[in-house]
């Protein structure tokens, strides 16, 4: 087990020794809300991360099974390759960007902008997101346990969108569709495989009216 | 009797009001700029004579190697010639193009740039040198091609839509482009024009330290602006971490974008140069944080008088096509087809290019082999390049980077006082008070 404190040892020095991939597992000791821990790992370390973690924690994620034991600041995991990041407390602004690949857990909540322009990810918000949600989502799943909120889903392509609780307006271009077996059966897979322990029935599932995909100029009150 | 047209209405604007009429949604077409602006041709340059010593043409050395990113980054871009290829997509433009331009490139000694849509094997391999661009759509983006990336460029915006998005229309959607954006096919892809997580300079700040991070510091990092607010943008860039700003003027190109954005939106690349140089001098970082121009660059006297203004470098777009065949006058057929004829075309939105450049279909494509358009565009930038070298040699300057504005005069009271240098024939500078 190798151990980086960041009272002492250096972010930078941290990144390199991960990019490195001289270790199976490796715990950081006082993140203290430090900016992009972990980033651009490409090896299937495992990482945990003892407290809350600043911008773009584990951005660019491949492979890497990273915990973070506390909250995540703005961009956690951006543009998520594969692997698996966890956050056991609440993350910030835009968790997940673009992401293409891997899973999200957040166990708390999430900020605005959850799963932004999002490619091909997998996110489990075990609590709520903030406004403008899946905000032009492509690829992927955005699992919602609790509420959302508004303008969910704005000018969404082809990814999914469950959510449990209440929601906001939806988002430009996005509407509730019906939840198929196949749909069911596959967010039931998900819950299970994150851990997240919801009923996968109590969920309602929103994705594009594709509306929007050609212009059309009788849809033009919609941009 | 003459008729008489109307200022007001001139024929452009009847036959524009009638189309929306028509068709309820602006124009949205390719290329640049086409109003008259001020320009490098306002100004020109004063040769040596009995006050300077002008150099031996063909005799006397005039380097013209310069470096991008040495601020930070542990490698640096060595560019033997001060002009680089500006970044256009796989997919607004065809994979022959790319290649083309990567192996003229990489003959030249010089860069080239991705775009919208991510980096192809083709355009690695054929490119010694490949900014990688990381655009708010991040169609493509991953960490593999930032790591074989020679440098990255946070585009913040560009010359023809500052404060715009990405657009490609749904007849350019192919599988191939489709699969690289995970997009579906032949949809209307508008991408977004702010990134997905980062707000403001205080967050760009960190968003490149993580993509230092990720690279291990190894790169330059360059950020990319449409010149508008220039002299707040760059030094906002400077602050963000920039190793190198690239400032791209209202005349640079687009392969679609709404014809208002491109006419109405930005400022020339003209006072832009001079604005960026200014805003890197009060930093004291003028030379230390490289700068690049471009928006309508064409010529070895447009890369001098942008040098003479301060710039390290420019990158051409456009003329980089247009030496490659675009507007060239064969397959008229094929332009009057799309409503237009060599001289005219702006279609690189339609994806019917007549020259094979801007177009996914296959046997439009087959009429830009990589290995003729490489030898064009190699053969354009070495005229480029003597004709900067003629200019520099004229102001007796060794190396394309002494030019200064002393060597400048303005022929325009608009472009001595956009280029703050004095209207040709007078110490006039208007504006300046001082």
């Amino acid at each position: 087990m190798t151990v980086f404190d960041l009272n002492s040892d250096s972010v930078r020095a941290l990144n390199q020794h991960l990019h490195d991939a001289s270790s199976d597992y490796l715990t950081v000791k006082n993140p203290a809300g430090r900016h992009c821990i972990a980033c651009g790992v490409d090896s299937a370390v495992e990482v945990s991360i003892d407290g809350h973690v600043g911008y773009y924690c584990a951005g660019m994620n491949k492979k890497a099974q990273v915990t973070i034991a506390g909250n995540a600041g703005p961009g956690v995991a951006e543009n998520i390759m594969s692997g698996t990041v966890r956050i056991r407390g609440n993350a910030s602004q835009y968790a997940g960007a673009s992401g293409r690949g891997g899973t999200l857990i957040i166990e708390g909540d999430a900020s605005a902008r959850c799963g932004i322009s999002m490619k091909g990810v997998d996110i489990v918000v075990a609590g709520s997101v903030g406004h403008m949600s899946a905000f032009m989502a492509q690829k992927g799943s955005l699992v919602v346990c609790g509420d959302a909120g508004d303008f969910l889903g704005d000018s969404i392509y082809e990814a999914c969108i469950y959510v449990r609780g209440k929601i906001g307006e939806l988002g430009a271009d996005c509407i509730e569709k019906e939840m198929t077996a196949a749909h069911l059966d596959s967010l039931a897979q998900l819950l299970t495989s994150t851990g997240v322990d919801a009923n996968a029935k109590e969920f309602r599932r929103y994705g594009s009216a594709r509306k929007l995909y050609n212009f059309n100029v009788d849809h033009a009150d919609d941009y | 009797m003459s008729l008489r047209p109307s200022a007001t209405f001139p024929q452009n604007v009847l036959d524009e009001i009638h189309r929306a009429a028509d068709q309820g949604i602006y124009e949205i077409r390719g290329f640049g700029a086409k109003r008259r602006l001020p320009n490098f041709d306002d100004l020109v340059f004063l040769g040596a004579s009995m006050s300077r010593y002008p150099l031996e043409g063909y005799r006397e050395k005039c380097a013209t190697d310069v470096v991008m990113g040495t601020r930070y980054a542990k490698k640096p871009i060595e560019l033997k010639i001060p002009i680089t290829i500006a970044g256009m997509s796989f997919g607004a433009l065809g994979a022959n193009a790319k290649e083309a331009i990567g192996r003229a490139a990489t003959a030249m000694g010089t860069s080239t740039t991705t775009g919208d849509g991510g980096m192809t094997e083709a355009e690695r391999q054929s490119s010694k040198a490949l900014v990688y661009q990381v655009l708010p759509s991040r169609y493509g983006l991953n960490p593999d091609d930032l790591r074989r990336a020679d440098a990255l460029e946070v585009v913040v915006g560009q010359g023809a839509k500052p404060g715009g998005g990405g657009m490609l229309l749904g007849h350019k959607i192919t599988q191939r482009v489709a699969e690289m954006r995970d997009l579906p096919r032949d949809i209307d892809q508008r991408s977004a024009c702010r990134h997905p997580d980062w707000t403001g300079p205080d967050d760009l700040t960190i968003k490149i330290q993580e993509l230092r991070e990720i690279t291990d510091w190894e790169i330059p990092i360059y950020i990319k602006i449409g010149a508008t607010r220039v002299s707040y943008d760059v030094a906002l860039a400077v602050k963000a971490g920039a190793d190198v700003i690239v400032v791209d003027g209202m005349q640079g190109g687009t392969a679609a974008t709404q014809d208002v954005f491109i006419e109405h939106v930005g400022i020339p690349t003209l006072p832009a140069v001079r604005m960026a140089v200014e805003a890197l001098q009060e930093l004291g970082m003028h030379r230390k944080v490289q700068l690049i121009v471009s928006g309508g660059i064409r010529s070895g006297a447009d890369v001098a008088k942008a040098l003479a203004l301060g710039a390290d470098a420019v990158s051409i777009g456009s003329a980089a096509l247009v030496a490659m065949g675009c507007n060239r006058s064969v397959f008229v057929e094929d332009y009057e087809a799309l409503g237009t004829a060599p001289g005219y075309c702006h279609h690189c939105h339609t994806g019917r290019c007549p020259v094979g450049i801007t177009t996914q279909d296959p046997e439009l494509e087959e009429r830009l082999q990589p290995e003729q358009g490489a030898r064009w565009l190699r053969n354009y930038l070495t005229t480029m390049v003597l004709e900067l070298q003629t200019l520099a040699r004229a102001c007796g300057k060794s190396h394309v980077l002494n030019l200064e504005p002393e060597d400048l005069t303005a022929l325009t009271i608009e472009a001595a006082a956009m280029a703050k240098v004095p209207l040709a024939g007078t110490d006039w500078i208007p504006g300046n008070n001082k």
